[in-house]
């Protein structure tokens, strides 16, 4: 059974549309991102989901139990902010035993637990601190043992690794993901950063002006981008637009003049001929040289940027129309990239691009 | 920091002179031994023991006190409550209508002010004495207690309440644990300057008080009218200590240099 639903919630403020009829099931135990640009509503819908705001229509249903016309302080739901939000006069430990305290839970109960979340989040030893005596990555996970310490049903992330730098982030995530796996808690991370909601999450919803645009594992998502948005915004997609021009043995053709001829793509459904198509390719899809690809095109390459575990090359076609390839970096002696002003030839496989229609 | 130039320098000390030296006189002579105010005759503490002998200027002193003590205590309680709702009440019907009235009194004339009181005491039938007097202190000190508290309570982060009561923390719960603490030396400054506001005042209380309750700017003013002796020099640096005092203590605690329970700005 679900355990969090959503059913076509809608919340605008003063007139603006902030969330438009979304529709989400999310299953107990898995960690689902709730990922799109600024504006889109992820957070007006974690905000609904925590309480802090009011649906105008539509249902939240928690296990089984209808919690819109619940209070914050009665869903058995806890968010960790993307400020963090700590009480600034109260020390580490004061912090974390403030959910618990509200419990009314036994002295040696609450102090059992806030040491055990402690250590979790591996911040032995700072009971005593104030906030303002922390850095930004122990704050950060303070807010987060302050979220676990009443072992709510589902946890909320709010951008919950935004203010930490890069590489804190990057061992974050592995820590959050082990900490998950240690409680099987249900977590909804908000977030508008792609390589994020891909690490972290069993699921995600791509969210676009306040709907859901697609949901999907991350891998589905990536690789079968349900319109031109969801493929531009999760990766980079290299984009021909044009009109189906036939259709046989399960490859479209579609007639694109940014190309400047038919781009051969594998697609299940059918299409009537002359519908308005668009073939998206990832960059790594790319090939340089087309022997053996279903499509190829002459470009020149115009810039060549090295990025370590891959060089972006950025490629022109005959059309004006601008390729991006990401080419990985095998050999140490970089051979393989090309240099700025060569013809090359560039190809990929029908199989290895998307069609899309909307 | 860029050194200033001559001029802006000397045009600081002319104003700093124009202000203070008056109270700098004022406060020397207060301890000038001899009877007149403006010839200086040697030091002496001999006005000060005047005043301690002098029982009305000390029932005065009393009143001061106290009306100061509770109309700062009913001017906190209702100058936080209005903070709270133009802070985090959000938009509703009225809300800017409320907003001038309880900022109005800031800027309307004392003497206005007092008047209007003294007619609706007169209406209302109620005999004016210290009752009236806290009530009319405490109604123009709560609109300074709002600026205070809500400059502060729009600073503090939202979120920081909501985390409270997505932890199981109701409003009032929210407010006393949470909201309160942040806001405290606020609160405290708030309170300070009610209180001298309250000790400071003459105009309003002229109007609003009885004949039992005269407060101590009443009674230098009405001494000073037959004359003045240093003894006015010797309560009114008093007065000016006490006030000094009050306000330094005020923005030491507003800035956090003495512990008013938070640290508020540094999360």
């Amino acid at each position: 059974m679900t355990f969090l639903s959503l059913r076509n919630v809608a919340k605008s403020f003063g007139g603006v549309t902030a969330v438009d009829g979304v529709s989400l099931d999310i299953e107990r135990g898995e960690i689902f991102a709730l990922l799109g640009p600024s504006g889109c509503g992820k957070t007006t819908l974690l905000r609904l989901v925590a309480g802090f705001e009011q649906p105008d229509a539509g249902a939240i249903r928690l296990d089984g139990q209808d919690i819109a016309p619940l209070p914050p302080y009665r869903r058995p739901v806890n968010m960790m902010f993307q400020s963090y939000a700590l009480f600034p006069h109260m020390t580490v430990a004061g912090n974390i035993a403030f959910g618990l305290k509200q419990d009314r839970l036994p002295a040696g109960e609450i102090g059992a637990r806030v040491a055990e979340v402690l250590k979790l989040v591996r911040l032995e030893g700072l009971e005593a601190r104030k906030p303002h005596q922390l850095s930004g990555g122990q704050r950060q996970r303070v807010a987060l043992a302050r979220a676990l310490a009443k072992r709510p049903k589902l946890v909320l992330l709010d951008e919950p690794l935004a203010a930490l730098d890069r590489k804190l982030r990057e061992e974050t995530q592995f820590e959050l993901l082990a900490i998950h796996r240690r409680l099987s808690l249900t977590f909804v991370i908000v977030t508008h950063d792609q390589e994020e909601a891909m690490t972290l999450a069993q699921r995600m919803a791509v969210m676009d002006r306040g709907r859901v645009a697609q949901v999907g594992a991350p891998r589905d998502v990536y690789e079968h981008p349900a319109s031109r948005f969801v493929a531009g915004f999760i990766g980079t997609a290299n984009l021909f637009e044009g009109t189906v021009a036939g259709q046989d043995n399960g490859l479209v053709r579609v007639q694109s003049p940014a190309a400047g001829c038919a781009v051969a793509v594998r697609h299940a459904g059918t299409l009537s001929a002359g519908t308005a198509a668009c073939v998206a390719v990832r960059p790594e899809k790319l090939r340089l040289g087309d022997a053996g690809c279903d499509n190829g095109f002459a470009a020149t390459v115009e810039e060549v940027a090295f990025r370590g575990e891959a060089t972006l090359c950025r490629a022109r076609l005959a059309t004006g129309h601008a390729l991006t390839l990401s080419l990985p970096n095998r050999a140490r002696a970089g051979g393989d990239a090309p240099r700025a002003g060569a013809a090359v030839r560039i190809g990929f496989a029908a199989d290895d691009a998307v069609l899309l229609t909307s | 920091m860029r050194r200033a130039g001559i001029l802006p320098t000397l045009l600081l000390l002319a104003g700093f002179a124009l202000l203070y030296l008056p109270i700098v006189a004022l406060v020397v002579y207060s301890f000038n031994d001899g009877r007149l105010v403006s010839v200086w005759s040697g030091w002496s503490l001999r006005w000060y023991r005047a005043l301690w002998d002098n029982r009305q200027m000390l029932d005065s002193a009393a009143v001061t006190l106290k009306a100061g003590f509770v109309s700062a205590t009913l001017a906190l309680v209702a100058g936080t409550l209005a903070a709270i709702v133009l802070a985090r009440a959000g938009r509703f019907a009225g809300r800017s209508g409320f907003a001038g009235l309880v900022y109005l009194p800031l800027v309307m004339p004392e003497i206005v002010l007092g008047l209007s009181l003294l007619l609706l005491f007169v209406e209302l039938d109620l005999d004016r004495g210290f009752a009236t007097l806290v009530l009319g202190h405490a109604g123009f000190s709560a609109a300074f207690v709002a600026v205070v508290v809500h400059s502060r309570l729009v600073a503090v982060d939202r979120s920081i309440e909501e985390a409270a009561m997505d932890l199981g923390a109701p409003p009032l719960k929210t407010f006393l644990w949470i909201t309160a603490p942040m806001i405290a030396p606020s609160m405290v400054a708030a309170w300070l300057l009610a209180f001298t506001l309250s000790l400071d005042d003459l105009v309003i209380a002229s109007f609003v008080t009885g004949p039992g309750a005269t407060t101590l700017p009443m009674r230098v003013y009405s001494q000073v009218r037959l004359g003045v002796t240093p003894e006015i020099n010797a309560i009114s640096t008093l007065f000016v200590a006490a006030v000094a005092l009050v306000i330094l203590t005020a923005s030491l605690v507003n800035k956090g240099l003495i512990p008013g329970r938070s640290n508020g700005d540094s999360a």
